[in-house]
């Protein structure tokens, strides 16, 4: 699946989008195994209440399934307007 | 209904003279122009970040949901995003509707969800760096109002 960062999420990651293969079944899981990767991924997962997902553009929850999903993006709370 | 992203500025003036023009049906437009805030006098510019795949669905959603709740006649939402300098617009949302108070509140709740709920984000560059603004629980907050 494609994985999208925006805002701070992708300054610390370092990267604005990555091709992922994972049998993660939900958000969480997904997020488990990022952060096993690196230091940097730790970094940006270190406080998911500051993350906002959204599942296929859509916004979801990180329970969500990720069956079906072909881009997950994570970012911090929006500020439009 | 008309929902542009773009990273060009617009006439604000110019886009509320043509919103809704020779519809016969309308008896209130309310505008609101949101424009880039330099509080402390440092700010070098305002970079707004946005995420291209969902930005224009999930403000088309929000618009639609203003829709099914008021009355209105018209609906203009433009939202920039790039660099942009002090004083410069950033967005603007226009509503039309036959009486006022539909027009108000739609535009109302149009900004409070654009602030919170479509995928934009703001990193002011001023003299001493650069800092992501962070979202307000009180912008949180304002949603459940609606």
């Amino acid at each position: 699946m494609n994985v999208v960062y925006f805002a701070w999420v992708r300054e610390r990651i370092g990267l604005p989008q990555e091709t992922v293969t994972s049998d993660a079944a939900t958000v969480n899981d997904l997020i488990v195994e990022l952060i096993a990767r690196e230091e940097r991924y730790a970094a940006a997962f270190a406080d998911i209440s500051a993350l906002r997902v959204a599942l296929d553009q859509e916004l979801s929850d990180f329970d969500a399934s990720l069956a079906g999903v072909r881009e997950v993006a994570f970012f911090p709370p929006m500020t439009g307007g | 209904m008309i929902v542009r992203v773009q990273s060009d500025v617009f006439d604000a003036g110019a886009e509320l003279n043509s919103f809704a023009q020779g519809r016969h049906d309308i008896g209130a437009v309310v505008s609101f122009t949101g424009v880039v805030r330099d509080t402390k006098g440092d700010l070098q510019e305002m970079l707004i970040e946005h995420y291209p795949g969902m930005t224009q669905g999930a403000i088309s959603k929000i618009v639609q949901e203003a829709v099914q709740r008021w009355d209105l006649a018209d609906v203009l939402v433009i939202h920039r995003y790039g660099p942009l300098k002090p004083g410069a617009p950033i967005m603007m949302v226009a509503t039309a509707s036959a009486h006022r108070a539909a027009a108000f509140e739609a535009a109302d709740f149009l900004m409070d969800y654009l602030k919170s709920r479509a995928p934009f984000w703001k990193k002011e560059i001023t003299n001493d760096g650069a800092a992501w603004v962070s979202a307000k629980d009180a912008d949180e907050d304002a949603l459940t109002r609606w």
